[in-house]
């Protein structure tokens, strides 16, 4: 149990709470200057790529946010685990966060890949495999949200999402297997191949800063969200409990 | 355990002989006829995209009835009676996915060559299309098994399930439309395509019945 009784420590929901109110203006801190530090490194001390000037500087959102897209359904999946394993509320707060938050950077990795990709492809839309790959994955974020915005009662929308989590994970590699050999079968011609020079030193430090910062980003909102989560539930508790106190003594509303 | 799993087939097969059954038919046929409206009736073009417009039909066609696969058994009771049957929910699940394939995918299996012949797909393009569907469409009515389980009992569960379960059925479409081209001389998108609905074989009755036992209240 050793490493993991800090974890079993944080599933209660109460210390949960205690946790990440002490916990998020740090980690907000941190963000908030590593973002500095990565956006600085990036945007103003690495140099242009002799090959794709400035553009090469989008790389520095693209790649951390495509990072976390995955990193997002990871997330998920390990929580759903949680969901159906030990039943525990707290994992299907995290899921629940997640999801958006993997939608959205999904959805900044396809915009800024395709921002990219005007000045390199000469097109806002290449059907490339690693485009088309998290085309779908966004995809799938959108269809877990809408399942569970679907159904009305949490701990169903809990195991229902929990399960739909699970059977995309396992087919998240057959479709990036699938996609990939789809493109080398339908190979386009006008796409330009990038090579895989050695990075430089001067590219990966940026990268690996904001690769880092974005994480970090990812953690806050997660725990922000995970807070907000908890609170809405409490809610919803608590109006349930008078509604059901209150017919009772109210009269019956008329028809 | 095999008695309730033929029960189990043979009202699944009677109800839909009531009529339903040529529905995801006349669909099939009305994508086939929608699409040289919209790209043109020219028969060389329709001709070389012939077998994906097949597999876009079937795909949508199977969709069809997915609404009614477990959602019929929810109003009626009957679900409550699969929970209780002497044979596991994974089988009796897989019983109903059978009689779903039967009724629904087999015909656009069957009819897939003649639609074949109104895009001027050739008669070798035409049976391996066939061929293909019918290995494809096991894998694409598992798939929508889970879509079906998942949005069982839900008031707005009718366009949630395509959207949950298309993203997934993509490999299925990739491999389905590669296996039907007539210059390749191999067998191995075809041989994927079995692997897919083998997999997928397992994995949508073991989930869908997953979520039936969990979601029932």
């Amino acid at each position: 149990m050793g490493i993991f009784s800090p974890i079993t420590a944080l599933a209660n929901p109460a210390r949960f709470s205690a946790f990440s109110a002490r916990a998020l203006p740090w980690l907000s801190g941190v963000t908030a200057l590593m973002m500095a530090l990565g956006l600085y490194l990036g945007l103003v001390v690495a140099p242009a790529d002799y090959q794709q000037g400035e553009t090469v500087r989008i790389m520095f959102l693209h790649v951390p946010s495509a990072w976390l897209g995955m990193m997002g359904y990871t997330v998920m999946a390990a929580a759903s685990l949680g969901v159906l394993i030990w039943r525990h509320p707290l994992a299907d707060v995290a899921a629940k966060a997640a999801a958006p938050l993997g939608a959205a950077f999904t959805f900044l990795a396809l915009a800024t890949g395709s921002l990219w990709g005007k000045p390199m492809w000469g097109t806002y839309w290449v059907w490339d495999a690693r485009l088309t790959s998290f085309l779908i994955l966004f995809l799938m974020y959108l269809g877990l949200m809408a399942l569970r915005s679907a159904i009305d009662e949490p701990s169903r929308a809990a195991k229902a999402c929990a399960i739909l989590t699970l059977v995309g994970s396992i087919n998240i590699p057959i479709i990036k297997f699938s996609v990939e050999w789809w493109n080398t079968l339908h190979q386009p011609a006008s796409v330009l191949k990038m090579g895989k020079p050695a990075m430089d030193p001067s590219i990966l430090t940026p990268l690996l800063v904001n690769a880092l910062a974005f994480t970090l980003l990812f953690v806050t909102l997660h725990l922000a969200a995970m807070r907000t989560e908890l609170v809405r539930r409490r809610l919803r508790t608590l109006r349930i409990t008078t509604a059901s106190a209150a017919p009772a003594f109210a009269p019956e509303p008329a028809e | 355990m095999i008695g309730p799993l033929r029960a189990m087939l043979m009202r699944d097969l009677a109800l839909a002989s009531g009529g339903s059954a040529g529905l995801g038919l006349v669909f099939f046929l009305l994508v086939v006829t929608l699409t040289p409206f919209a790209v043109g009736p020219d028969l060389a073009l329709l001709a070389r995209i012939g077998p994906a417009i097949l597999w876009l039909g079937a795909l949508l066609a199977t969709l069809l009835g997915l609404d009614r696969l477990l959602q019929a058994d929810h109003e009626d009771g009957g679900l409550d009676l699969m929970y209780l049957a002497s044979a596991p929910l994974e089988l009796m699940v897989g019983a109903k996915i059978l009689a779903h394939w039967l009724t629904t995918c087999l015909p656009l299996v069957i009819a897939a060559p003649l639609f074949g012949a109104m895009l001027d797909v050739g008669p070798t393009t035409s049976l391996r299309v066939a061929l293909a569907l019918l290995i494809g469409t096991p894998a694409l009515a598992c798939l929508g098994a889970v879509g079906a389980a998942l949005t069982v009992g839900l008031r707005r569960g009718g366009l949630l399930a395509p959207v949950l379960i298309l993203p997934l059925a993509i490999p299925v479409l990739i491999f389905g439309v590669a296996a039907c081209d007539a210059t390749r001389d191999d067998f191995a998108p075809l041989g994927v395509l079995g692997g897919l609905a083998l997999g997928y074989a397992v994995l949508g009755p073991v989930a869908a019945a997953g979520a039936l036992k969990l979601l029932r209240d």
